[in-house]
């Protein structure tokens, strides 16, 4: 019942108001692109030291431990903590929120590509192999690709989680839309300006999502057939 | 206080400050604080998840809705709820960073509660049935108990979520650990580096701790017999699907 009368008494602070969004049209749009580019970045920069990571972790598996162990205690290490570590030394911006993201999204992405990885079955991998495959062969046509479900959950994670988490950038001034929540919160309290920010972080998490999920029924094709059948 | 030459000295000096630990709003005030809302925050989290997580696990149906609560969760920046809500009826102050807490506590806690009772071998289930318990019997005296390593696995995952995020408590002025590193940024970044390093070394170790601490009582709240049988029973429901 508070809530109701205390929105009320205060007709000038609405959860969202179409008047905000038009007013900051532009900053909300460069807050947005912001948020996107360092969400594709981080992802694009771990997906590429990620998956070597799996693939050599599953040639050598005495590797798989110790990666295994690293990324587990890093992911034990609070978000803010990261930030603190590197912001002495990579200073306040973009690399500092990037080099965090890009950790965390690294984790995720390890750990699902080897989980993939693992589960090629050792009968395809043996009749790849007296088919005269060689290593790097098997690889890319056999290995990868069936490891492929698992790489993509993996990079679906650590997308949803990376959109979530550039807003923590806020503390060294390059949040994304974090900034514009954070901003929205320390402006008297903005409601419009929170809920924008934050709708527009749960939209772009989903669209990425979504947009991974269609990539991955293109890719895999067969995984299609073999559940319609 | 002398500016030393890099941040890991500047960190060692003021941990090494005994007034940093013992002033009002000092290391050890803020450790209390990090620890007072992150327990608060797990046990909201475990009264709201768990009576659902083994209420859906006993009666089977409901995977899908443990599986969106954990993806929505993950998509909602902590900074967003930690904002939001001392904007509702909420007010300001701890109620509403410990709920914000809570709503991260709650998928590995739901997840995990769900998958223990699901996991309960079918044939222990029968043995109760057939010896005429009723199905609040059954739930509290067999599915309860065999779920227990999964509820532990859970609660130490969430617990450990919860300190590590607690630490953003401090955008909203919410206290805990994270106010140290906090304070140190909004000083310049060559005066406050030491501060900031030395937060992050507080707020990681107090994390790292709780992990450490809650692997320990999860393996002592596991009967011995029960020990590893997740892996093996997840192979067994593997081969009972598979039809080997």
């Amino acid at each position: 019942m508070s809530f109701r009368l205390s929105y009320r008494a205060d007709p000038g602070n609405p959860w969202f108001s179409w008047q905000y969004v038009r007013d900051n049209f532009d900053t909300i749009l460069a807050a947005l692109r912001e948020h996107t580019s360092l969400t594709l970045r981080a992802v694009l920069i771990a997906t590429l030291i990620a998956v070597p990571l799996a693939v050599a972790a599953y040639w050598f598996r005495g590797l798989a431990g110790p990666i295994l162990a690293v990324t587990g205690v890093l992911y034990t290490i609070p978000s803010l903590a990261l930030f603190a570590f590197l912001a002495p030394y990579l200073g306040i911006g973009v690399a500092t929120v990037l080099t965090v993201v890009v950790l965390y999204a690294l984790l995720v992405i390890v750990r699902n590509a080897l989980a993939g990885l693992t589960q090629v079955p050792a009968e395809v991998r043996e009749a790849a192999e007296g088919m005269g495959y060689g290593r790097w062969g098997r690889l890319f046509r056999i290995d990868l690709p069936l490891a492929l479900p698992g790489i993509l959950t993996g990079l679906r994670l650590a997308t949803v989680s990376t959109v979530a988490l550039v807003t923590v950038g806020v503390v060294v001034g390059q949040g994304g839309l974090g900034q514009l929540i954070f901003a929205g919160f320390q402006n008297n309290f903005y409601k419009a300006q929170i809920m924008t920010g934050t709708l527009l972080c749960v939209l772009l998490a989903l669209v990425f999502d979504l947009a991974l999920a269609g990539v991955g029924r293109l890719l895999t094709p067969w995984l299609r057939r073999r559940s319609a059948a | 206080m002398t500016v030393a030459a890099g941040p890991i000295e500047a960190a060692v000096v003021w941990l090494n400050d005994p007034l940093n630990w013992t002033n009002p709003g000092g290391i050890l005030d803020r450790t209390g604080e990090h620890l007072a809302i992150s327990a608060a925050a797990v046990l909201l989290g475990c009264l709201v998840a768990w009576p659902i997580g083994l209420w859906l696990g006993h009666t089977g149906r409901g995977g899908g809705l443990v599986v969106l609560v954990a993806n929505l969760t993950l998509a909602v920046p902590t900074l967003a709820l930690l904002t939001i809500l001392p904007l509702t009826f909420l007010g300001f102050g701890r109620p509403p960073v410990v709920v914000a807490l809570a709503v991260f506590a709650i998928p590995p806690l739901l997840a995990n509660a769900y998958t223990g009772v699901r996991a309960v071998d079918p044939e222990a289930r029968d043995a109760a049935r057939g010896m005429g318990f009723s199905r609040w019997q059954l739930l509290r005296r067999v599915e309860l108990p065999l779920a227990v390593p999964y509820l532990a696995a859970g609660f130490r995952t969430a617990a450990v979520q919860v300190v590590a995020t607690a630490a953003l408590a401090s955008f909203v002025n919410g206290g805990g650990l994270g106010q140290i590193i906090r304070a140190g940024f909004g000083l310049d970044i060559a005066a406050g580096g030491g501060q900031i390093l030395a937060g992050g070394l507080l707020v990681a170790g107090l994390a790292m701790l709780v992990e450490l601490v809650l692997a320990l009582v999860e393996r002592l709240v596991t009967p011995r017999p029960l020990r590893n049988r997740g892996r093996r029973a997840g192979r067994r429901a593997a081969a009972a699907v598979s039809g080997a």
